[in-house]
Protein backbone atom coordinates (compact mmCIF):
# COMPACT_ATOMS: atom_id res chain seq x y z
CA UNK A 1 0.00 0.00 0.00
CA UNK A 2 1.18 3.83 -0.85
CA UNK A 3 0.50 5.69 2.09
CA UNK A 4 1.31 9.39 2.12
CA UNK A 5 1.12 11.07 5.30
CA UNK A 6 1.09 14.95 5.00
CA UNK A 7 3.68 16.77 7.83
CA UNK A 8 3.63 20.35 9.02
CA UNK A 9 6.03 22.01 10.92
CA UNK A 10 4.56 24.76 13.34
CA UNK A 11 5.98 26.82 15.85
CA UNK A 12 6.29 25.61 19.22
CA UNK A 13 3.31 26.54 21.06
CA UNK A 14 5.48 27.13 24.08
CA UNK A 15 7.96 29.83 22.37
CA UNK A 16 6.84 33.18 21.37
CA UNK A 17 4.55 32.79 18.24
CA UNK A 18 3.97 36.08 16.70
CA UNK A 19 2.79 37.50 13.21
CA UNK A 20 4.96 39.09 11.28
CA UNK A 21 4.73 43.20 10.82
CA UNK A 22 5.42 43.77 6.93
CA UNK A 23 3.39 40.96 5.77
CA UNK A 24 1.41 39.49 8.63
CA UNK A 25 2.76 35.88 7.52
CA UNK A 26 3.52 33.98 10.81
CA UNK A 27 7.10 34.88 12.15
CA UNK A 28 9.00 31.40 11.51
CA UNK A 29 12.21 32.81 13.03
CA UNK A 30 10.86 33.97 16.14
CA UNK A 31 9.85 30.49 17.16
CA UNK A 32 11.34 27.27 17.60
CA UNK A 33 9.85 24.81 14.66
CA UNK A 34 8.62 21.57 15.65
CA UNK A 35 6.83 18.71 14.52
CA UNK A 36 2.61 19.21 14.47
CA UNK A 37 1.58 17.65 17.24
CA UNK A 38 -1.65 15.97 15.64
CA UNK A 39 0.42 14.95 12.46
CA UNK A 40 2.86 12.58 14.95
CA UNK A 41 -0.84 10.45 15.52
CA UNK A 42 -0.76 10.41 11.56
CA UNK A 43 2.72 9.27 11.29
CA UNK A 44 1.88 6.55 13.84
CA UNK A 45 -1.17 5.57 12.69
CA UNK A 46 0.54 5.27 8.96
CA UNK A 47 3.49 3.13 10.61
CA UNK A 48 0.55 0.85 11.71
CA UNK A 49 -1.25 0.55 8.48
CA UNK A 50 2.24 -0.37 6.86
CA UNK A 51 3.28 -2.94 9.96
CA UNK A 52 -0.35 -4.38 9.53
CA UNK A 53 -0.82 -4.54 5.71
CA UNK A 54 2.36 -4.01 4.17
CA UNK A 55 3.88 -0.80 1.65
CA UNK A 56 5.46 2.58 1.96
CA UNK A 57 5.34 5.21 3.77
CA UNK A 58 6.24 8.65 2.66
CA UNK A 59 6.12 11.68 4.31
CA UNK A 60 4.60 15.05 2.33
CA UNK A 61 6.14 18.13 3.69
CA UNK A 62 5.34 21.69 2.25
CA UNK A 63 7.02 24.61 4.14
CA UNK A 64 10.66 26.41 4.48
CA UNK A 65 14.07 24.68 4.28
CA UNK A 66 14.07 24.01 8.03
CA UNK A 67 11.60 21.78 7.98
CA UNK A 68 13.68 19.54 7.05
CA UNK A 69 14.27 18.70 10.81
CA UNK A 70 10.34 17.61 10.83
CA UNK A 71 11.01 15.44 7.49
CA UNK A 72 14.05 13.50 9.60
CA UNK A 73 11.83 13.20 13.17
CA UNK A 74 9.15 11.52 10.97
CA UNK A 75 11.66 9.16 8.97
CA UNK A 76 13.06 7.94 12.35
CA UNK A 77 9.58 7.21 13.54
CA UNK A 78 9.97 4.70 10.96
CA UNK A 79 8.38 6.69 7.47
CA UNK A 80 10.85 5.06 4.37
CA UNK A 81 11.01 7.95 2.40
CA UNK A 82 10.33 11.87 2.14
CA UNK A 83 9.44 14.51 -0.44
CA UNK A 84 9.61 18.24 0.30
CA UNK A 85 8.12 20.69 -1.46
CA UNK A 86 9.83 24.02 -0.83
CA UNK A 87 9.76 27.31 -2.67
CA UNK A 88 9.30 30.75 -1.64
CA UNK A 89 7.25 31.33 -3.56
CA UNK A 90 4.54 29.02 -1.55
CA UNK A 91 5.56 31.48 1.45
CA UNK A 92 2.19 32.82 2.32
CA UNK A 93 -0.45 30.28 0.73
CA UNK A 94 -3.77 29.95 2.09
CA UNK A 95 -5.62 26.68 2.89
CA UNK A 96 -6.76 26.96 -0.41
CA UNK A 97 -3.80 27.44 -1.96
CA UNK A 98 -2.09 24.49 0.18
CA UNK A 99 -4.59 21.71 -0.89
CA UNK A 100 -3.82 22.58 -4.56
CA UNK A 101 -0.31 22.28 -4.33
CA UNK A 102 -0.27 19.01 -1.80
CA UNK A 103 -3.20 17.61 -4.58
CA UNK A 104 -0.33 18.78 -7.79
CA UNK A 105 2.25 17.00 -5.56
CA UNK A 106 0.48 13.79 -4.58
CA UNK A 107 -0.65 13.36 -8.26
CA UNK A 108 2.85 12.79 -9.22
CA UNK A 109 3.87 10.44 -5.70
CA UNK A 110 0.20 8.66 -6.23
CA UNK A 111 -1.49 7.05 -3.04
CA UNK A 112 -3.95 4.48 -1.60
CA UNK A 113 -4.17 6.70 1.43
CA UNK A 114 -3.32 9.96 2.19
CA UNK A 115 -2.86 10.33 6.46
CA UNK A 116 -2.91 13.58 8.34
CA UNK A 117 -3.18 15.31 11.37
CA UNK A 118 -6.47 16.84 12.09
CA UNK A 119 -5.47 19.92 11.97
CA UNK A 120 -2.53 21.97 12.80
CA UNK A 121 -1.40 23.88 15.92
CA UNK A 122 -0.77 27.15 14.72
CA UNK A 123 -3.14 27.91 11.74
CA UNK A 124 -6.26 25.49 13.47
CA UNK A 125 -8.16 25.62 10.59
CA UNK A 126 -9.05 22.17 10.21
CA UNK A 127 -9.70 22.46 6.21
CA UNK A 128 -7.27 20.78 4.78
CA UNK A 129 -8.18 17.21 4.96
CA UNK A 130 -11.63 18.25 3.18
CA UNK A 131 -9.99 20.19 0.73
CA UNK A 132 -8.19 17.19 -0.15
CA UNK A 133 -10.62 14.72 -0.95
CA UNK A 134 -12.75 17.63 -2.37
CA UNK A 135 -10.73 18.26 -5.11
CA UNK A 136 -8.65 14.11 -5.27
CA UNK A 137 -12.17 13.20 -5.84
CA UNK A 138 -12.00 10.42 -3.24
CA UNK A 139 -13.98 9.70 0.35
CA UNK A 140 -12.97 11.96 2.83
CA UNK A 141 -12.89 10.56 5.85
CA UNK A 142 -11.70 12.65 8.69
CA UNK A 143 -11.74 13.18 12.06
CA UNK A 144 -10.92 9.29 12.76
CA UNK A 145 -10.13 7.95 16.10
CA UNK A 146 -10.15 4.49 14.64
CA UNK A 147 -9.43 3.04 10.91
CA UNK A 148 -9.85 -0.43 10.05
CA UNK A 149 -8.57 -1.76 6.37
CA UNK A 150 -9.55 -4.88 4.77
CA UNK A 151 -8.22 -5.64 1.31
CA UNK A 152 -9.62 -2.34 -0.36
CA UNK A 153 -12.11 -1.90 2.02
CA UNK A 154 -11.65 1.23 5.26
CA UNK A 155 -13.71 2.17 7.74
CA UNK A 156 -13.11 4.64 10.15
CA UNK A 157 -14.64 5.86 13.70
CA UNK A 158 -15.74 9.53 12.92
CA UNK A 159 -15.53 11.66 16.50
CA UNK A 160 -18.77 13.94 16.95
CA UNK A 161 -20.29 15.87 19.41
CA UNK A 162 -22.75 12.81 20.64
CA UNK A 163 -20.16 9.85 20.09
CA UNK A 164 -18.93 9.15 16.54
CA UNK A 165 -19.98 7.92 12.95
CA UNK A 166 -19.19 4.41 11.48
CA UNK A 167 -18.03 5.72 8.22
CA UNK A 168 -17.20 2.92 4.91
CA UNK A 169 -15.38 3.67 2.27
CA UNK A 170 -13.10 1.81 -0.78
CA UNK A 171 -9.46 3.13 -1.22
CA UNK A 172 -7.85 5.12 -2.23
CA UNK A 173 -8.93 7.79 0.57
CA UNK A 174 -8.15 10.95 2.76
CA UNK A 175 -7.77 10.21 6.52
CA UNK A 176 -7.21 12.71 8.88
CA UNK A 177 -7.21 11.24 12.62
CA UNK A 178 -7.44 13.13 15.87
CA UNK A 179 -5.62 12.81 18.99
CA UNK A 180 -5.73 9.72 20.96
CA UNK A 181 -6.02 7.49 17.79
CA UNK A 182 -2.84 5.87 18.97
CA UNK A 183 -0.06 6.65 21.32
CA UNK A 184 2.94 7.76 18.71
CA UNK A 185 6.62 5.82 18.98
CA UNK A 186 9.21 7.77 20.16
CA UNK A 187 11.93 7.73 17.49
CA UNK A 188 14.63 4.74 18.09
CA UNK A 189 18.66 5.40 17.84
CA UNK A 190 18.55 2.73 15.39
CA UNK A 191 15.63 4.74 13.55
CA UNK A 192 17.81 8.06 13.82
CA UNK A 193 20.84 6.84 12.83
CA UNK A 194 18.97 5.04 9.96
CA UNK A 195 16.84 8.43 8.85
CA UNK A 196 19.85 9.88 8.33
CA UNK A 197 20.10 7.70 5.03
CA UNK A 198 16.97 7.99 3.97
CA UNK A 199 15.74 9.60 0.14
CA UNK A 200 14.22 12.77 0.70
CA UNK A 201 13.38 14.36 -2.63
CA UNK A 202 13.18 17.85 -2.90
CA UNK A 203 10.92 19.82 -5.35
CA UNK A 204 10.12 23.11 -6.71
CA UNK A 205 6.67 24.26 -7.43
CA UNK A 206 8.00 23.77 -11.41
CA UNK A 207 8.84 20.42 -10.34
CA UNK A 208 5.38 19.48 -9.10
CA UNK A 209 3.61 21.39 -11.91
CA UNK A 210 2.37 23.76 -9.28
CA UNK A 211 1.28 27.03 -11.04
CA UNK A 212 2.86 30.00 -9.62
CA UNK A 213 -0.04 32.19 -9.99
CA UNK A 214 -2.02 30.12 -7.85
CA UNK A 215 -0.09 30.41 -4.50
CA UNK A 216 1.67 32.48 -2.30
CA UNK A 217 0.50 35.25 -0.13
CA UNK A 218 -0.35 37.57 -3.26
CA UNK A 219 -2.56 34.99 -4.85
CA UNK A 220 -4.27 34.01 -1.95
CA UNK A 221 -8.00 33.82 -1.27
CA UNK A 222 -7.92 35.58 2.11
CA UNK A 223 -6.09 38.22 3.39
CA UNK A 224 -4.84 39.55 6.94
CA UNK A 225 -6.08 42.92 7.34
CA UNK A 226 -4.70 44.40 10.45
CA UNK A 227 -3.42 41.97 13.95
CA UNK A 228 -2.72 43.63 17.21
CA UNK A 229 -1.58 42.06 21.10
CA UNK A 230 -5.12 40.99 22.68
CA UNK A 231 -5.55 43.43 25.53
CA UNK A 232 -4.62 42.23 29.00
CA UNK A 233 -7.33 40.72 30.75
CA UNK A 234 -7.54 43.16 33.74
CA UNK A 235 -6.04 41.60 36.67
CA UNK A 236 -8.85 39.64 38.75
CA UNK A 237 -8.94 38.84 43.00
CA UNK A 238 -7.27 36.22 44.19
CA UNK A 239 -7.74 34.76 47.73
CA UNK A 240 -6.09 32.17 49.87
CA UNK A 241 -8.45 29.70 51.18
CA UNK A 242 -9.35 29.85 54.57
CA UNK A 243 -12.16 27.38 54.87
CA UNK A 244 -14.27 29.37 53.33
CA UNK A 245 -13.63 29.42 49.66
CA UNK A 246 -16.22 27.66 48.39
CA UNK A 247 -18.17 29.94 49.93
CA UNK A 248 -16.11 33.30 48.43
CA UNK A 249 -16.47 31.58 45.10
CA UNK A 250 -20.35 31.85 45.35
CA UNK A 251 -20.31 34.77 45.81
CA UNK A 252 -18.58 35.73 43.46
CA UNK A 253 -20.74 33.80 40.63
CA UNK A 254 -23.40 35.53 42.82
CA UNK A 255 -22.44 39.07 42.19
CA UNK A 256 -22.18 38.11 38.31
CA UNK A 257 -25.94 36.44 38.66
CA UNK A 258 -24.25 32.96 37.20
CA UNK A 259 -26.29 31.59 41.00
CA UNK B 1 -30.01 43.23 0.41
CA UNK B 2 -28.15 39.88 -0.05
CA UNK B 3 -28.34 36.88 1.40
CA UNK B 4 -26.50 35.33 4.46
CA UNK B 5 -26.75 31.53 3.83
CA UNK B 6 -26.63 30.65 7.31
CA UNK B 7 -26.28 26.29 7.16
CA UNK B 8 -28.15 24.67 10.41
CA UNK B 9 -26.72 23.09 13.05
CA UNK B 10 -29.12 20.52 14.23
CA UNK B 11 -28.89 16.74 15.40
CA UNK B 12 -32.56 15.00 14.54
CA UNK B 13 -34.15 17.93 13.97
CA UNK B 14 -33.17 19.78 17.09
CA UNK B 15 -31.28 22.98 16.41
CA UNK B 16 -28.33 23.83 18.09
CA UNK B 17 -27.53 27.06 19.81
CA UNK B 18 -24.66 28.43 17.40
CA UNK B 19 -26.80 28.05 14.58
CA UNK B 20 -28.86 31.11 16.36
CA UNK B 21 -26.01 32.54 16.95
CA UNK B 22 -25.34 32.51 13.33
CA UNK B 23 -28.62 33.93 12.51
CA UNK B 24 -28.09 36.95 14.88
CA UNK B 25 -24.92 37.66 13.10
CA UNK B 26 -26.32 36.95 9.52
CA UNK B 27 -29.04 39.48 10.42
CA UNK B 28 -26.28 42.39 10.85
CA UNK B 29 -25.02 41.42 7.46
CA UNK B 30 -27.79 41.07 5.05
CA UNK B 31 -31.01 38.75 4.60
CA UNK B 32 -30.41 35.62 6.92
CA UNK B 33 -31.55 32.42 5.02
CA UNK B 34 -31.04 29.44 6.79
CA UNK B 35 -30.33 26.22 4.66
CA UNK B 36 -31.67 23.44 6.13
CA UNK B 37 -30.54 19.48 5.19
CA UNK B 38 -32.01 16.22 6.48
CA UNK B 39 -35.35 15.46 7.92
CA UNK B 40 -36.81 17.18 11.10
CA UNK B 41 -37.70 20.34 9.59
CA UNK B 42 -41.09 20.80 10.52
CA UNK B 43 -40.18 20.73 14.32
CA UNK B 44 -37.39 23.10 14.08
CA UNK B 45 -39.07 25.92 11.99
CA UNK B 46 -40.69 28.00 14.96
CA UNK B 47 -36.68 28.25 15.92
CA UNK B 48 -35.37 29.60 12.64
CA UNK B 49 -38.28 32.18 12.41
CA UNK B 50 -37.90 33.25 16.43
CA UNK B 51 -34.56 33.91 15.17
CA UNK B 52 -35.18 35.72 12.09
CA UNK B 53 -34.77 33.32 9.46
CA UNK B 54 -36.06 35.68 6.23
CA UNK B 55 -35.78 32.19 4.26
CA UNK B 56 -35.37 29.01 4.83
CA UNK B 57 -33.91 26.49 1.93
CA UNK B 58 -35.23 23.15 3.04
CA UNK B 59 -33.47 19.89 1.31
CA UNK B 60 -35.17 17.63 2.92
CA UNK B 61 -33.71 14.09 1.42
CA UNK B 62 -32.35 12.27 3.93
CA UNK B 63 -29.98 10.97 1.37
CA UNK B 64 -28.45 14.24 2.15
CA UNK B 65 -26.78 13.11 5.90
CA UNK B 66 -26.03 9.88 4.95
CA UNK B 67 -22.80 10.53 3.66
CA UNK B 68 -19.55 12.42 5.21
CA UNK B 69 -19.95 16.13 4.75
CA UNK B 70 -19.88 15.80 1.08
CA UNK B 71 -23.57 16.49 0.50
CA UNK B 72 -23.82 19.93 2.34
CA UNK B 73 -21.08 21.44 0.25
CA UNK B 74 -22.34 20.69 -2.82
CA UNK B 75 -26.05 22.01 -1.94
CA UNK B 76 -24.34 25.16 -0.24
CA UNK B 77 -22.45 25.05 -3.72
CA UNK B 78 -25.18 25.42 -5.61
CA UNK B 79 -27.40 27.35 -3.63
CA UNK B 80 -24.50 30.19 -4.07
CA UNK B 81 -24.78 30.08 -7.73
CA UNK B 82 -28.50 30.27 -7.68
CA UNK B 83 -28.78 32.99 -5.07
CA UNK B 84 -25.65 34.51 -4.91
CA UNK B 85 -25.76 35.44 -1.35
CA UNK B 86 -23.06 37.89 0.38
CA UNK B 87 -21.51 35.24 2.73
CA UNK B 88 -22.23 31.55 3.30
CA UNK B 89 -21.86 31.01 7.71
CA UNK B 90 -21.66 28.02 9.15
CA UNK B 91 -20.38 26.51 12.73
CA UNK B 92 -16.72 26.50 13.62
CA UNK B 93 -17.08 22.58 14.21
CA UNK B 94 -15.26 19.82 12.89
CA UNK B 95 -17.86 19.23 10.46
CA UNK B 96 -18.73 22.86 10.18
CA UNK B 97 -15.43 23.57 8.94
CA UNK B 98 -15.14 20.42 6.41
CA UNK B 99 -18.00 21.96 4.70
CA UNK B 100 -16.30 24.91 4.49
CA UNK B 101 -13.26 23.87 3.09
CA UNK B 102 -15.20 21.57 0.57
CA UNK B 103 -17.80 24.47 -0.58
CA UNK B 104 -13.96 27.18 -0.81
CA UNK B 105 -13.10 24.67 -3.24
CA UNK B 106 -16.31 24.09 -5.30
CA UNK B 107 -16.56 28.26 -5.48
CA UNK B 108 -13.01 28.99 -5.65
CA UNK B 109 -13.38 31.14 -2.44
CA UNK B 110 -11.47 32.23 0.56
CA UNK B 111 -12.79 30.89 3.93
CA UNK B 112 -11.84 32.68 7.58
CA UNK B 113 -12.24 29.81 10.32
CA UNK B 114 -13.24 30.15 14.02
CA UNK B 115 -13.74 33.98 13.20
CA UNK B 116 -15.09 35.59 16.78
CA UNK B 117 -16.87 38.51 14.82
CA UNK B 118 -17.77 39.65 11.76
CA UNK B 119 -17.68 43.49 11.08
CA UNK B 120 -18.99 45.48 7.64
CA UNK B 121 -17.44 44.21 4.45
CA UNK B 122 -17.14 40.58 6.31
CA UNK B 123 -13.96 41.43 7.56
CA UNK B 124 -13.67 38.37 10.43
CA UNK B 125 -12.37 38.56 14.05
CA UNK B 126 -10.12 36.22 15.31
CA UNK B 127 -8.71 35.30 18.15
CA UNK B 128 -5.51 33.33 17.41
CA UNK B 129 -2.26 31.90 19.36
CA UNK B 130 -4.59 30.90 22.22
CA UNK B 131 -5.80 34.63 22.58
CA UNK B 132 -2.61 36.30 22.22
CA UNK B 133 -3.14 38.28 19.22
CA UNK B 134 -6.78 39.38 17.76
CA UNK B 135 -6.12 39.74 13.70
CA UNK B 136 -8.81 40.80 11.18
CA UNK B 137 -8.94 38.82 7.93
CA UNK B 138 -11.40 38.39 4.85
CA UNK B 139 -12.08 36.95 1.95
CA UNK B 140 -10.49 38.50 -1.64
CA UNK B 141 -11.87 35.68 -3.55
CA UNK B 142 -14.81 34.70 -4.35
CA UNK B 143 -17.76 34.26 -1.95
CA UNK B 144 -16.96 34.54 1.75
CA UNK B 145 -17.28 31.59 3.80
CA UNK B 146 -17.02 32.32 7.13
CA UNK B 147 -16.68 29.33 9.77
CA UNK B 148 -18.13 31.18 13.53
CA UNK B 149 -16.77 30.09 17.07
CA UNK B 150 -19.78 28.66 18.99
CA UNK B 151 -20.81 30.47 21.89
CA UNK B 152 -19.36 34.17 20.16
CA UNK B 153 -22.06 36.22 19.16
CA UNK B 154 -25.04 36.19 21.80
CA UNK B 155 -28.37 35.02 20.40
CA UNK B 156 -31.18 37.65 20.04
CA UNK B 157 -34.65 36.37 18.73
CA UNK B 158 -36.44 38.80 16.30
CA UNK B 159 -39.52 37.00 15.10
CA UNK B 160 -39.88 36.80 11.56
CA UNK B 161 -42.26 34.42 8.85
CA UNK B 162 -39.56 32.77 6.91
CA UNK B 163 -40.75 31.95 2.66
CA UNK B 164 -39.90 28.35 2.65
CA UNK B 165 -38.45 27.38 -0.85
CA UNK B 166 -37.20 23.33 -0.89
CA UNK B 167 -34.45 22.29 -2.52
CA UNK B 168 -32.53 19.28 -3.82
CA UNK B 169 -29.22 18.38 -5.08
CA UNK B 170 -27.74 15.63 -7.23
CA UNK B 171 -25.05 14.04 -5.86
CA UNK B 172 -21.64 12.75 -7.51
CA UNK B 173 -20.06 9.80 -6.69
CA UNK B 174 -17.71 11.42 -5.33
CA UNK B 175 -20.24 13.25 -3.01
CA UNK B 176 -21.03 9.96 -1.92
CA UNK B 177 -17.80 8.38 -1.43
CA UNK B 178 -17.87 8.01 2.26
CA UNK B 179 -21.16 6.47 3.45
CA UNK B 180 -22.12 6.75 7.19
CA UNK B 181 -23.41 3.17 8.08
CA UNK B 182 -23.83 3.92 11.96
CA UNK B 183 -24.37 6.58 14.04
CA UNK B 184 -23.11 5.68 17.76
CA UNK B 185 -24.63 8.00 20.57
CA UNK B 186 -22.89 7.45 23.40
CA UNK B 187 -24.54 8.83 26.98
CA UNK B 188 -23.59 12.38 28.29
CA UNK B 189 -26.63 12.78 30.17
CA UNK B 190 -28.45 15.74 30.80
CA UNK B 191 -25.47 18.17 30.45
CA UNK B 192 -25.33 20.58 27.46
CA UNK B 193 -22.55 20.41 24.75
CA UNK B 194 -19.18 21.69 25.74
CA UNK B 195 -18.76 23.72 22.63
CA UNK B 196 -22.02 25.28 23.41
CA UNK B 197 -22.29 25.19 27.23
CA UNK B 198 -22.72 29.07 28.95
CA UNK B 199 -20.72 27.21 31.12
CA UNK B 200 -17.65 25.09 31.46
CA UNK B 201 -16.48 23.72 34.44
CA UNK B 202 -13.01 21.57 33.79
CA UNK B 203 -10.28 19.25 36.13
CA UNK B 204 -6.82 18.73 35.56
CA UNK B 205 -4.31 17.10 36.91
CA UNK B 206 -4.79 18.48 40.43
CA UNK B 207 -8.53 16.04 40.34
CA UNK B 208 -5.84 13.05 40.54
CA UNK B 209 -8.10 10.29 39.79
CA UNK B 210 -11.25 9.24 37.25
CA UNK B 211 -13.07 8.16 40.82
CA UNK B 212 -12.39 12.40 41.65
CA UNK B 213 -13.98 13.86 38.26
CA UNK B 214 -17.02 13.73 40.20
CA UNK B 215 -16.44 16.40 42.01
CA UNK B 216 -16.25 18.01 38.97
CA UNK B 217 -19.34 16.45 37.58
CA UNK B 218 -21.32 17.53 40.73
CA UNK B 219 -20.12 21.36 40.34
CA UNK B 220 -20.55 21.12 36.82
CA UNK B 221 -24.61 19.89 37.43
CA UNK B 222 -25.04 22.46 39.97
CA UNK B 223 -24.50 25.29 37.54
CA UNK B 224 -26.14 23.80 34.73
CA UNK B 225 -23.02 23.21 32.90
CA UNK B 226 -20.58 21.14 30.96
CA UNK B 227 -17.41 18.93 32.23
CA UNK B 228 -14.19 19.72 30.61
CA UNK B 229 -10.73 18.34 30.89
CA UNK B 230 -6.98 19.15 30.74
CA UNK B 231 -5.03 17.08 28.37
CA UNK B 232 -3.12 16.31 31.78
CA UNK B 233 -6.52 14.64 33.09
CA UNK B 234 -7.59 12.90 29.82
CA UNK B 235 -3.71 11.90 29.09
CA UNK B 236 -3.98 10.33 32.40
CA UNK B 237 -7.28 8.66 31.70
CA UNK B 238 -9.43 9.84 34.15
CA UNK B 239 -11.94 11.51 31.42
CA UNK B 240 -12.90 10.67 27.82
CA UNK B 241 -10.21 12.87 25.33
CA UNK B 242 -13.72 14.01 23.73
CA UNK B 243 -14.00 16.42 26.24
CA UNK B 244 -10.69 18.09 26.40
CA UNK B 245 -10.49 21.56 26.01
CA UNK B 246 -6.99 22.65 24.70
CA UNK B 247 -5.39 23.47 21.76
CA UNK B 248 -5.14 19.75 20.67
CA UNK B 249 -9.28 19.59 21.91
CA UNK B 250 -12.00 21.54 22.14
CA UNK B 251 -11.91 25.54 21.88
CA UNK B 252 -15.00 26.68 24.59
CA UNK B 253 -15.96 30.58 24.91
CA UNK B 254 -18.72 30.13 27.79
CA UNK B 255 -19.76 32.78 29.98
CA UNK B 256 -18.47 31.36 32.72
CA UNK B 257 -15.21 29.19 33.12
CA UNK B 258 -14.14 27.54 36.26
CA UNK B 259 -10.33 25.77 36.38
CA UNK B 260 -10.42 23.28 38.98
CA UNK B 261 -6.70 21.73 39.36
CA UNK B 262 -5.45 23.13 36.18
CA UNK B 263 -2.49 25.13 36.29
CA UNK B 264 -2.90 26.92 33.06
CA UNK B 265 -0.19 25.60 30.67
CA UNK B 266 -0.36 27.63 27.13
CA UNK B 267 -1.56 24.30 25.68
CA UNK B 268 -4.54 24.49 28.10
CA UNK B 269 -4.96 28.43 27.70
CA UNK B 270 -5.29 28.24 23.54
CA UNK B 271 -8.70 26.47 24.45
CA UNK B 272 -10.34 28.51 27.05
CA UNK B 273 -8.89 32.06 26.76
CA UNK B 274 -11.68 34.00 25.02
CA UNK B 275 -13.99 32.67 27.94
CA UNK B 276 -16.05 35.69 29.47
CA UNK B 277 -15.11 35.19 33.23
CA UNK B 278 -12.84 32.70 34.30
CA UNK B 279 -12.83 31.26 37.92
CA UNK B 280 -9.77 28.92 39.48
CA UNK B 281 -9.42 26.84 42.51
CA UNK B 282 -5.73 25.38 42.68
CA UNK B 283 -3.38 24.87 45.65
CA UNK B 284 -0.15 26.49 43.61
CA UNK B 285 -0.28 29.67 44.09
CA UNK B 286 2.35 30.60 41.64
CA UNK B 287 -0.10 28.36 39.05
CA UNK B 288 -0.71 30.60 35.69
CA UNK B 289 -4.22 29.94 34.92
CA UNK B 290 -4.09 32.62 37.87
CA UNK B 291 -3.11 35.49 35.08
CA UNK B 292 -6.38 35.02 33.59
CA UNK B 293 -8.67 34.65 36.45
CA UNK B 294 -11.40 36.79 37.43
CA UNK B 295 -11.54 35.48 40.97
CA UNK B 296 -8.81 32.67 41.91
CA UNK B 297 -8.96 30.69 45.07
CA UNK B 298 -5.73 29.18 46.63
CA UNK B 299 -6.54 26.16 48.18
CA UNK B 300 -7.51 22.44 48.22
CA UNK B 301 -9.95 21.67 45.36
CA UNK B 302 -10.97 18.46 47.73
CA UNK B 303 -12.31 21.30 50.12
CA UNK B 304 -13.60 24.36 47.80
CA UNK B 305 -14.81 22.71 45.28
CA UNK B 306 -17.46 20.47 47.13
CA UNK B 307 -17.83 23.83 49.27
CA UNK B 308 -18.93 25.54 45.97
CA UNK B 309 -21.30 22.92 44.91
CA UNK B 310 -23.14 22.70 48.35
CA UNK B 311 -23.24 26.53 48.84
CA UNK B 312 -24.68 26.93 45.18
CA UNK B 313 -27.16 24.57 45.99
CA UNK B 314 -28.31 26.00 49.27
CA UNK B 315 -28.67 29.71 47.12
CA UNK B 316 -30.97 28.21 44.45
Amino acid sequence: MNIVVLVKQVPDTESPRKLKSEDSTLDRAAADGVINELDEYAIEEALRIKEAHGGEVTVLTMGPDKATDSIRKALAMGADKAVHLVDDALAGSDALQTSYAIQQVLGRTGFDLVVLGSESTDARTGLLAAMLAERLGVPQLSLANKVEINGTSITVQRQTDYGYDKVEATLPAVVSVVEKINEPRYPSFKGIMAAKKKPVETLGIADAGIDAGQVGLANAATAVVDFAEAPPRSKGEIVTDEGDGGIKIAEFLASKKFV
Amino acid sequence: MAEILVLVDHVDGEVKKVTLELLTLARRLGEPAAVWVGPGYEGAKDKLAEYGAAKVYVAADEELTSYVVAPKAALLAQLVQSASPGAVLVSATGEGKEVAGRLAVKTGSGVLTDVVDVAEGFVGEHSIFGGAIIAHAKVTKGTPIIAVRPNAIAPEAAPAAPAEEQVSVTLSDADKAAKIVERVVQEKGERPDLTEAAIVVSGGRGVGSAENFKIIEDLADALGGAVGASRAATDAGWYPHQFQVGQTGKTVSPQLYIAVGISGAIQHRAGMQTSKTIVAINKDPEAPIFELVDYGVVGDLFQVAPQLTEEIKKRK
